[in-house]
């Protein structure tokens, strides 16, 4: 299972939690579980055609998705995946 | 904030009012290529044509200008505020004309061109965590201010009716007199809410049948700058819910695409909020057979290299 960091924005929609555990093996996977886990969450995150909404900047570890393989990134056991809220023009 | 904590500069205080001719009665321009609607017309005011280059400019003038004036701000204290930018930077450009240091906590995650024009204005820079977007940096203004009121004046901008009051007493009237009073609806998104609440209050003032339309982000993670979702952030106290008409969401993409479209139509390069603003405009102008339909530029596209390089 790997760990969520909830941006504060969400986690109204978390019961307050500020990480949650999610499974999958890839970055899509484990935000995917996570909508499943709390599906008030699905619409902040996830496009109608089920992509990752394109103006969330997601890291894992310290890495941007944008700069690994994205969506199909793989995670391990443990991967600590980060969720930012985005400031337009912000460097993320 | 409420005692008068040093004697009030008049010397100070001139130079207010000297900067003060440099601050809104910004032009209002017609939408003439991107809608076209017979007995409709969209208008919007360029905002960042004003000392500090965005619309808020107003308030950040106001609010410095009114802290002057009530003693509780002068060239001894730092002026202290929570803001993603152009609060930021209007308060950091005022502060550099009067002397007076500026102190800005700001999310780390905001652009590395927005940290560098408030550097050079001068302006000190605390920043709180990306996780927790501009309530977290609410939290942490409001923390250093507890630990040294001697050394701050606190704005707070999401609290300040200074805020508000500037839009009231300038944009409204603005709006009012350049329609040559056609304006049927009034149309802004919702951040510190200052824009709406203050332009609405006095359109309807001057005209109980303007309709205002507030705009929100559809989701609660979004790249309009400014703009808050109501449901998920911290609801800023200068709010009134009673004053909009309607609401209406506006999305980041469809922002995103018009201001594509508003470069190769109108020959303007928009920031998002600004396109978000404009795609509210858009939904209310398609809705009515006629009317004047305003709205405002919070700033243009100057700010967001990284959006433009991800849209041109």
């Amino acid at each position: 299972m790997s760990k969520v960091i909830i941006p504060t924005p969400l986690r109204k929609f978390t019961n307050q939690e500020a990480t949650v555990e999610a499974a999958g093996g890839t970055v899509l996977e484990a935000v995917n579980d996570l909508a499943g886990q709390y599906p008030a969450l699905s619409k902040h995150l996830l496009d109608d055609g089920g992509n990752i909404r394109s103006f969330i900047r997601i890291f894992v570890g310290d890495e941007d998705i944008i700069s690994l393989d994205k969506e199909a990134t793989k995670i391990e056991n443990d991967t600590v995946i980060s969720i930012v809220p985005a400031i337009a023009g912000g460097s993320m | 904030m409420t005692e008068v904590s040093h004697k009030i500069d008049n010397q100070l205080l001139q130079r207010v009012n000297q900067i003060g001719k440099f601050i809104g009665n910004t032009p209002l321009f017609p939408l003439n290529h991107i809608f076209q609607k017979k007995g409709v017309s969209i208008y919007a005011k360029f905002e960042w044509q004003q000392l500090g280059g965005s619309v808020k400019a107003r308030p950040a003038f106001n609010i410095i200008k009114q802290a002057i004036t009530n003693g509780h701000l002068h060239k001894g204290k730092h002026l202290l505020d929570a803001t993603s930018g152009n609060t930021g930077i209007a308060y950091a450009t005022v502060g550099a004309t009067l002397g007076i240091p500026v102190t800005i906590v700001i999310p780390e995650n905001a652009s590395e061109e927005r940290k560098l024009i408030l550097k050079s204005l001068g302006a000190e820079l605390i920043y709180t965590s990306k996780f927790d977007a501009t309530d977290g940096a609410q939290a942490k203004a409001k923390e250093l201010f507890s630990e040294r009121p001697d050394l701050y004046y606190y704005a707070d901008q999401y609290a300040n009716d200074a805020n508000w009051q500037a839009h009231y007493h300038t944009t409204a009237n603005e709006i009012l007199s350049q329609t040559q009073g056609s304006v049927t609806h009034f149309v802004a998104g919702l951040g510190t809410t200052g824009t709406f609440v203050g332009t609405t209050r006095g359109l309807k003032e001057l005209n109980p049948t303007i309709q205002a339309i507030s705009l929100q982000p559809e989701t609660a993670l979004h790249g309009l700058e400014g703009w808050k979702d109501l449901e998920t952030a911290r609801i800023p106290k200068i709010y009134d819910p009673a004053l909009a008409d309607r609401n209406l969401h506006v999305t980041t993409g469809a922002s995103y695409d018009l201001i594509k479209r508003v470069a190769k139509e109108e020959g303007l390069l928009l920031s998002p909020s600004a396109a978000a603003n404009l795609s509210g405009a858009i939904q209310v102008a398609n809705e009515i057979d006629k009317g004047t339909v305003v709205t405002v530029f919070a700033d243009n596209a100057e700010k967001y290299g990284e959006v433009l390089k991800q849209l041109f």
